[in-house]
């Protein structure tokens, strides 16, 4: 099968590549670019850790052909804070509430909350599980995610 | 690699997708939203040998209100759109009431109106509501148009009445009667889960406020959209309340034809069938009586 052509804007930075049709924009993103904090868990849509934001909006990135992701723009949890000294505040707060702990699941939690919050800064303990459904977590039993979200929301609003 | 390989074409316009459709006949299959398709490619259940990429097209995307007050969709449409256009909430309620049960808001940002209605899941929402509202579906091939009611379009399990190379290209849904309500319920393990079991309902109440027509139709209730059509029939003419609705969720629960899963039983589906035919009746003639020149709530 031919090779396609792929140019594309990932975490603000051009983005070249040359894709059989078939690599997933998961695998192009952790195995051609080596942004590996995309994590890839079941691999047909359903845990939700390979969220990535797609023009903007979180998308599955294991649901999507990385030739489909031409001319567009994605960005992956490593461009989600300003610089590398600092953590994005969601980040932050899934920090200091314990809202991680193995972290496989957390790229996809923080990629599909960014957006959330910008549509719905105050949003109730109610919304945010419903924000969440698409995610999965072993570990944290998903309570202190909620708090995360919660403190995160408080301290966006005061910016 | 997840998927077997294929080849991939990306045509930028209607027209070169149907040629392409035509000239590679059952080897080729349409790529709308990929929520489906891409999963069943990475298990490889899917394997097909050329992949049309819908989404370089423009023009496929858009909702309008005609002139009648119906609402006309194009095929490609991204779910959360319709959940969040304010024409969809306003004119096909019952269409704005079951989006937010469509998957996960992930999903939603890709997966399309046409994509899921071509792929024809029986446990997925949008095709029961098209059939519950009576929608039109318009499929384009190469050689013309035609229009399908949602009712025939459905012919089984992930099967529809599209031909070989006819693309899914509009959807129409007539605008609602005064008198009307609706209501669309499900149950589901977890929120964004493939529902156990699901109901689109509506209720038509005359002036007198005496149940007029009904329409029943279940989700995962058998091989695609289920209408209990004596269960409803059965209603018309009844003063609408407990002792109709009830009357008609006994009924519809012996009409459909459940398959059980892992999640529930053939049982368990029909006590579902049973509850959720009684929540959403009284739902729907709550929102009838509130939409027309009818008694008000509580009047019968």
């Amino acid at each position: 099968m031919e090779n396609h052509q792929l140019s594309l804007v990932v975490n603000g930075q051009p983005a070249e590549g040359q894709v059989e049709p078939r690599l997933l924009l998961s695998d192009f993103l952790r195995h051609e670019l080596g942004l590996t904090g995309t994590h890839v868990g079941c691999e047909h849509g359903v845990c939700g850790a390979c969220t990535v934001q797609f023009d903007g909006q979180p998308v599955r990135s294991c649901l999507m052909l990385a030739v489909q992701a031409n001319g567009h723009e994605v960005l992956t949890v490593e461009g989600l804070a300003d610089s590398r000294e600092q953590l994005h505040p969601l980040q932050q707060a899934f920090w200091e509430a314990h809202g991680l702990q193995c972290g496989f699941c957390t790229p996809g939690f923080l990629m599909t909350l960014v957006p959330f919050l910008a549509e719905n800064p105050d949003p109730s303990e109610r919304e945010i599980r419903e924000a969440i459904s698409g995610n999965l977590c072993r570990c944290t039993g998903y309570q202190n995610i909620v708090t995360a979200v919660r403190l995160a929301a408080d301290r966006l609003r005061a910016i | 690699m997840k998927p077997p390989p294929f080849k991939y074409l990306a045509p930028d316009s209607l027209e070169q997708a149907l040629e392409l459709m035509a000239q590679y006949g059952g080897e080729a299959k349409p790529l709308a939203g990929g929520q489906s398709l891409i999963p069943a490619m990475n298990f490889r259940v899917a394997q097909p040998a050329v992949l049309v990429d819908l989404n370089r097209i423009t023009g496929l995307e858009y909702i309008k209100t005609a002139e009648d007050g119906s609402l006309a969709m194009g095929a490609m449409t991204r779910q959360r759109d319709l959940e969040f256009d304010p024409q969809v909430a306003e004119r096909v309620p019952l269409l704005h009431e079951c989006m937010p049960h469509v998957a996960h808001p992930q999903i939603r940002n890709r997966g399309t109106l046409g994509g899921s209605l071509a792929h024809a899941d029986p446990a997925a929402e949008l095709p029961v509501v098209a059939v519950a509202a009576s929608a039109r579906i318009r499929a384009q091939g190469s050689r013309g148009e035609r229009w399908i009611e949602a009712e025939q379009f459905f012919q089984g399990m992930f099967t529809t009445a599209l031909e070989p190379g006819e693309l899914l290209v509009e959807v129409v849904f007539p605008p609602a009667e005064p008198g009307i309500g609706w209501s669309f319920l499900e149950v589901s393990r977890r929120r964004g889960d493939y529902a156990m079991l699901g109901i689109a309902a509506s209720l038509s109440l005359n002036a007198q406020g005496v149940c007029s027509a009904a329409r029943l139709v279940f989700m995962n209730a058998g091989d695609g959209p289920i209408e209990a059509r004596q269960a409803a029939a059965g209603l018309s003419g009844q003063q609408p309340g407990p002792e109709a609705f009830e009357q008609a969720a006994a009924a519809a629960q012996q009409e459909i034809d459940p398959l059980g899963n892992v999640h529930a039983t053939v049982a368990y589906q029909r006590h579902l069938a049973t509850v959720l035919t009684r929540r959403a009746l009284a739902i729907a003639a709550e929102r009838a009586r509130g939409n027309g020149n009818l008694p008000a709530a509580g009047a019968a």
